[in-house]
């Protein structure tokens, strides 16, 4: 490559919150066209660094060079005159607005200067859903009436409604299906192309590996490499650079004997119309049993049946042999069932609580007479089973908010260890929690297995079932296709069964 | 060592990393910065009152006609405090103290002397209550429109009740009460049952599961379900306790006044709102503090007194109000952002 200046150079960037430094003297160069990806644990400071670059945030000293020139971004707005977009994990549109009235939000056409244009605005977004390969998404519709997919898209669209020169991707693949990562990494392509840089932000290597050209590792708010090569270097490398230490993948050791427990967790011609057709499924004490499919093939809506946040058209749960109420939560915690939810913080923890009350509040009353708390005692159970698993760190009076995605699992957990439970049905327990941590949640639910807890395991990344689980069912558009277990599976082979006969790109 | 991790104290109102600091750090950290401004709010009002009229503030009547105006209205705010603090509202608070307060003193309930008259306040309190919950928990309605209907409704039907009379109370031992005889140690009755409320709202909502479960409620509805806690329950217990709590201040206002009116409580869902709002307590739920809310009530009624003291007519203690409550809430906006 020539030896013109970097589109961007930040050096020196740093940034403290009290109490915490975010960024210690991070620098970050990016060409005109390239692919330029972010890596790092949850912590190691990359959404500080993209809120620096989308003006969000400002840096307590450092410097950010543009073009050539330095510049100071001292608000959204300011970075966005420049050509820098940010396209954030929680998309930041407006539900009850249109397609086309996102797109062209605070810079609406208009005549006689207030007027909108509505006609110009949706031919205008129409255009550019085309480009992005999406022409089927109807300007005029709402947004809220959109997949997550098409969402995304939408932010896409607006992004590039402006004149963007660089454009940031916090974590985009997240939400999406394969063949919608596929249309990601295409638009991806066009983009630098046209000579948009394009900083892509993600957990999964593999995405970086086909779509990167270099990559930054960032570590405890430091930039501990930059600028190495996306394809080749050794993922080895990549994943000891952002631990510090040399952690792949480490999925714990099944048991030498197939589990042979009683049935803990029984289904029994369990359905809801419209999210999946009639299933059969047993769960034995000490096994783990996964769910393998693509998002939207009914996976979480099996699970939260099962627990009873959905009412089932048809069929019954069964613990130990007795049918449950059907849709009621309360019937299913008391018979022994314990949720982690897909998303932990909307649907699981209360993050203005400390962690001790997060991991209680499925216990109160064994900790209460007459309704009257013994706090003490309280305390001293949530310590115990954070410590259990290994939760950090190791004080549960901390507000559960500081707590790494992976941390805030293990909350969850304790609060269904604490209860005593005898099924976790856990839903895509790995999600935002950063790759250090995960083999450790592994270990973890691998340990309570083996103590004899039932687990239902749902994810959406097919070597976690396969390498977690000891029996997997696969889940397409809300059939069971396939039953085996899990040694007798591969990756490739579960793909197969997940996409087989659905429209394939 | 010399230094003990102690077994952390539950803090009343928001969560304090538990560590090995040095003690005045920690007592100022237990006490919490919200709750000693609010108190230095309180402590420069008194100073005001007593440099602008020096004697009639300080006088012991007025301080305990304070007290008194206090103890009506700090009764609804602590129902409040709860309903607020469980990510609800309840807007009919003032229209449930106006029907309790004439359903409790019409000619046909009087008959039945003191009990009768305290029984039908509670009752009819609870009862609005009960109709709100049941609207709002199993009916699906929102808080704001449930509760905006009963405000409707029950100032409609103590119209409707009263004809826009004033009942007058004519049972002794209610009216004696009031008076300075059954003061105890200088402490007015209603002020007593405004203390005696405000401990047992402390105490519910810090120390017992109810409590709990309520900010749980407020903090994340879906979580709380999701771990097994009746969330539907818990709310319409939350609307009955709110009903109770101005049952509860129909009878003092009754005890006060010596009469029913339908015109009472009027805008005591404003007061009630904006008193635990200054207090600390979230209006979007998950964190509450009887505390605070007190405190807060305290200070509306001693400007409102110092005001009147002054001959400043009310629309300036409208303003003054409006005032506080913005300025209230941007230092913790603050104090929030810092900490």
């Amino acid at each position: 490559m020539a030896p013109e200046p970097p589109l961007l150079s930040m050096s020196g960037i740093t940034k403290s919150f009290p109490g915490v430094r975010a960024l210690d003297g991070v620098d970050l160069a990016v060409q005109a066209g390239e692919v330029h990806c972010l890596l790092g644990q949850n912590g190691a400071g990359k959404s500080t660094l993209i809120k620096v670059l989308a003006g969000a945030h400002q840096p307590d000293s450092g410097t950010i060079n543009w073009r050539g020139e330095a510049v100071t971004l001292r608000s959204p707005i300011a970075a966005m005159r420049l050509g820098i977009a940010t396209i954030y994990q929680e998309l930041d549109l407006v539900e009850h607005l249109s397609v086309a009235e996102n797109v062209h939000l605070g810079h609406e056409p208009t005549a006689a200067g207030f007027v909108v244009r509505q006609r110009t605005a949706r031919a205008s977004t129409a255009r550019l859903l085309e480009r992005l390969g999406h022409p089927e998404v109807d300007p005029a519709r709402l947004v809220g009436e959109l997949s997550a997919a098409q969402q995304q898209i939408v932010s896409m669209a607006r992004a590039l409604s402006h004149d963007v020169r660089l454009i940031v991707m916090d974590e985009p693949s997240a939400a999406l299906d394969p063949d919608e990562v596929d249309n990601l990494f295409r638009i991806v392509a066009s983009l630098t192309a046209d000579g948009v840089a394009v900083v892509y932000i993600s957990h999964r290597l593999e995405e970086i590996r086909r779509i990167g050209d270099r990559v930054t590792v960032l570590k405890d708010g430091r930039a501990v490499a930059g600028g190495l090569p996306a394809k080749t270097t050794p993922t080895r490398d990549v994943v000891a650079l952002m631990t510090g230490r040399n952690v792949e993948y480490v999925f714990p050791q099944r048991p030498t004997a197939a589990p042979a427990g009683a049935p803990v967790l029984e289904a029994r011609g369990l359905s809801r119309a419209g999210e999946f057709a009639p299933l059969d499924l047993t769960v034995r004490a000490g096994e783990i049993v996964g769910l393998a499919g693509l998002v939207g093939s009914g996976r979480s809506e099996v699970l939260e049946t099962i627990y009873g946040a959905r009412k089932p058209s048809t069929g019954q749960v069964l613990v130990d042999g007795s049918p449950l109420r059907p849709g009621s939560v309360r019937a299913a915690v008391r018979a022994g069932l314990g949720l982690a939810p897909e998303e932990r913080k909307a649907q699981a923890l209360l993050m203005l609580e400390s962690v001790t009350r997060n991991v209680s509040v499925s216990t109160l009353s064994r900790f209460s007479r007459g309704g009257w708390l013994d706090q003490r005692a309280e305390l001293g159970a949530a310590r115990a089973a954070t410590r259990e698993l290994s939760l950090r760190p190791d004080n549960p009076s901390v507000p559960v908010r500081t707590l790494s995605g992976g941390n805030q699992q293990k909350a969850v957990l304790a609060r269904w260890l604490l209860r005593g439970c005898r099924v976790l049905l856990l839903d895509e327990p790995t999600r935002g929690v950063d790759v250090g941590a995960r083999a450790e949640l592994y270990a973890v639910v691998r340990r309570l297995a083996d103590e004899g807890l039932a687990v239902l395991l749902v994810s959406s990344e097919v070597p976690e079932v396969l390498g977690l689980a000891d029996r997997v069912l696969v889940l397409r558009e809300g059939h069971v296709v396939h039953e085996a277990p899990a040694r007798e599976l591969d990756e490739h082979r579960v793909l197969d069964l997940v996409m087989e006969g659905s429209p394939a790109s | 060592m010399t230094q003990h991790a102690s077994p952390p104290r539950g803090s009343t109102d928001k969560v304090q990393p538990v560590g090995p600091l040095p003690v005045w750090r920690s007592l100022v950290a237990r006490a919490d910065v919200r709750t000693l401004s609010l108190l230095g709010v309180l402590l420069a009002l008194v100073v005001v009152g007593g440099i602008t009229k020096p004697d009639e503030f300080l006088d012991t009547r007025n301080l305990q006609l304070v007290l008194t105006q206090a103890s009506v209205i700090g009764v609804v705010t602590v129902g409040m405090t709860f309903v607020i603090t469980s990510g609800g509202i309840d807007l009919s608070v003032g229209a449930i103290v106006a029907l309790s307060s004439v359903w409790a003193t019409t000619v046909a309930t009087q008959d039945f002397g003191f009990a009768g008259v305290l029984f039908t306040a509670v009752l009819v309190g609870v009862g609005c209550g009960l109709v709100n919950g049941v609207l709002i928990a199993y009916g699906g309605m929102v808080p704001f429109i449930a509760t905006l209907a009963m405000l409707a409704s029950a100032r409609g039907l103590a119209l409707q009740i009263t004809d826009g009379k004033t009942q007058i109370v004519n049972i002794d031992g209610i009216l004696k009460l009031g008076e300075r005889d059954s003061y105890v140690l200088g402490i007015p009755p209603l002020v007593l049952v405004f203390a005696v409320v405000t401990i047992i709202g402390w105490l519910v909502l810090n120390r017992t599961t109810f409590g709990r479960r309520t900010v749980a409620v407020g903090g994340n509805a879906e979580a709380a379900r999701l771990a097994g806690i009746d969330v539907r329950r818990q709310r319409l217990y939350l609307y009955l306790l709110s009903g109770l709590c101005c049952g509860i201040a129909a009878f003092l206002l009754i005890i006060l006044s010596g009469s029913g009116q339908n015109t009472n409580g009027n805008l005591y869902e404003l007061d009630a709102i904006a008193a635990a709002i200054i207090g600390g307590t979230l209006l979007s739920g998950g964190r509450g503090t009887i505390t605070g809310s007190v405190l807060g009530v305290l200070i509306f009624t001693t400007i409102t007194n110092i005001f009147a003291l002054n001959n400043l007519q009310s629309d300036v203690q409208q303003i003054a109000k409006g005032a506080i409550i913005v300025a209230a809430v941007l230092v913790q906006r603050r104090t929030a952002s810092t900490t």
